[in-house]
């Protein structure tokens, strides 16, 4: 079963929500966690991996070779993306405009196109406490396209395939969150009571039943802000799994580094009870 | 005309509060009338929350292509399924379907299609829009959800940003930033004058800041960092200030935790504006004070 962590709005507690359920989904069953905000990448620092096995990621991009060339311009012709250009006798590649789709390879009358990688960024994997096998993207420096490497970290084949597979997902609601949630059984939406929150998680719930995929609702740091967003979950059938209260100590362990279900053990059964509920909504 | 930018690497930590109360303290002293806002935080748009601009202008935002295969004329052969590489063509019920989610728009599949059963589409993917705030003209825009093209859409609204700025003769572009290091981001970037960072004192936080500190080096921009929730981990913020000494990097100020922020944000108010005497608020003051002073210091 695949569970994704997602948001909408930044810093509403994805990673210490996914880091928690690993932890006690971990008590059962055999788990892996996929950080998928490859531009910035936390959860590790909550569960302190190994991070033992890597591999570089990205597109394939292409390289022509001009003795074969004959300048017909028809890899450029059906480049979406603008990312090889033929101008004379010169042509141009602008590695962070390829998709690597590998179209401009396959039109190629003179088969004067191969294709390389290009490297966008590093998968690293590892175990971490209790089992967990750990795994993220990590997004070079300067590059543009989180999507690819996603793609690739969700490819990666883990060592052991896990019962339960935990994907914490980047902020936002455009390109990466579809590509994280794509393919996941059930989507825990992580917000707050506020109306940056609401607004937010309203964009993630719109990709989640886009996808056909069911979601609940965890709300954060409850108590701040106003009840709007518990209003919104009621009229559209959310489910609220859990209420997080803003707590001073809460914020100043997760800023350390602590788990949220070791600095707060009295949460470890609320996050038993909600993996028991996502297992058992999934299942039906 | 300067372009000042707001960006964090980590998202949460309190780039649209910062940049909403930038733009109410511009409104007080001797910019009121200078700046032009943009938000190009376009999946997540917020500054509008607080801002409850009055809309003038609304303009659609074509992005990406989308494959179409006419069944009429599809022979079913599959060539278009082997080609892809976004996994976005499936087979059901003896017919080959387009996944639109999964479409990246890249039109392989259309060159190698035998009977030219495929055709591209453009699709609608967000709106653009200008409108009018208490604090001065605001450029934003809603990139609808799942979208692509985010950066693009960034550009559009720093460019006509820019231009109004220029037009109007205004001193300051302020742009309220995404999170995270990638495309939108780097759009963002694209010929700012000065990055203020909201760093966050936390394990996470200090983590994203370097990351999108070294995205900002990469493109040559400025940057200065302030620390939010200063007080929340004592060490976090001695750690941000440990790495910003050690590649020259101004602090410009630590804004403590302060619950005012919320019950601003619900108010839909600056919280400089909610209540000035607040301890985030007045420590957002001096951060302004500093920043805006070094950003007119800049040449050229």
């Amino acid at each position: 079963m695949r569970i994704v962590v997602a948001s909408g709005k930044g810093g509403t507690g994805k990673t210490t929500v996914a880091t928690s359920l690993a932890l006690i989904a971990s008590e059962q069953e055999s788990v892996r966690l996929m950080d998928c905000d490859v531009e910035a990448p936390n959860a590790r620092l909550f569960l302190n991996p190994s991070l033992d096995s890597h591999k570089e990621v990205g597109l394939l991009i292409p390289q022509v070779d001009e003795n074969l060339c004959s300048y017909c311009a028809k890899c450029a012709q059906v480049c979406q993306f603008h990312a090889i250009a033929v101008i004379g006798k010169k042509i141009l590649i602008f590695p962070e405009l390829c998709h690597g789709c590998g179209s401009c390879t396959l039109v190629c009358p003179e088969r004067a196109i191969s294709e390389h990688l290009n490297v966008l960024g590093v998968l690293e994997s590892g175990s971490a406490v209790h089992g967990i096998e750990f795994a993220q993207g990590m997004m070079k420096i300067g590059e543009p396209m989180a999507v690819p490497i996603i793609r690739e970290l969700k490819k990666w084949a883990p060592v052991v395939l896990p019962t339960i597979e935990i994907r914490d997902a980047p902020p936002g609601a455009s390109c990466p969150v579809v590509e994280t949630i794509r393919g996941a059984d059930f989507a825990l939406l992580v917000t707050e009571p506020t109306p940056f929150g609401l607004h937010d998680l309203k964009k993630v719930v719109a990709i989640a039943r886009e996808l056909g995929i069911p979601a609940g609702v965890v709300i954060n740091r409850d108590g701040i802000g106003d009840n709007a967003v518990e209003k919104y979950c009621i009229e559209n059938n959310l489910p609220i799994l859990m209420r997080i209260p803003m707590e001073r100590r809460i914020a100043e362990a997760i800023a350390s580094g602590k788990l949220l279900v070791e600095a707060a053990p009295e949460y470890h059964k609320a996050f038993q009870n909600m993996f028991e509920t996502i297992t058992t909504e999934v299942k039906i | 005309m300067k372009q000042l930018i707001i960006l964090s690497g980590k998202g949460g930590t309190g780039k649209t509060i910062i940049t909403a109360a930038f733009a109410h303290l511009a409104s007080q002293g001797r910019y009121a009338n200078q700046v032009i806002l943009a938000d190009a935080d376009v999946d997540a748009a917020n500054l509008e929350l607080i801002l409850q601009p009055r809309l003038l202008e609304e303009q659609d935002f074509k992005g990406g292509q989308l494959a179409v295969i006419d069944q009429e004329t599809c022979s079913s052969c599959g060539d278009c399924q082997a080609v892809c590489r976004f996994d976005a063509i499936n087979y059901n019920n003896s017919q080959y379907m387009i996944d639109p989610i999964a479409c990246d728009g890249c039109a392989a599949c259309v060159y190698q299609c035998p009977t030219e059963s495929i055709t591209m589409h453009e699709q609608l993917v967000g709106k653009f829009y200008v409108s009018e705030s208490r604090y001065g003209p605001l450029y934003h825009a809603n990139l609808f959800p799942g979208q692509d093209n985010s950066g693009k859409l960034v550009t559009l609204v720093k460019q006509r940003a820019r231009l109004q700025a220029l037009d109007d003769n205004r001193q300051l572009v302020l742009v309220d930033g995404p999170p995270g290091i990638g495309c939108p981001v780097i759009s963002t970037t694209s010929g700012a004058d000065l990055a203020l960072m909201v760093a966050e004192p936390t394990v996470a936080g200090v983590q994203d800041m370097r990351r999108v500190l070294q995205t900002v080096q990469h493109f040559g921009v400025r940057a200065m960092v302030c620390i939010n929730k200063a007080d929340i981990y004592p060490a976090g913020a001695d750690e941000i200030e440990l790495y910003c000494n050690e590649f020259g990097i101004e602090i410009v100020g630590r804004i403590p935790f302060d619950l005012t922020v919320a019950t601003a944000m619900v108010a839909g108010e600056a919280v400089t504006a909610f209540r000035p005497e607040a301890p985030s608020s007045v420590a957002i003051a001096a951060v302004w004070a500093q920043v805006i002073q070094s950003l007119m210091e800049i040449k050229g």
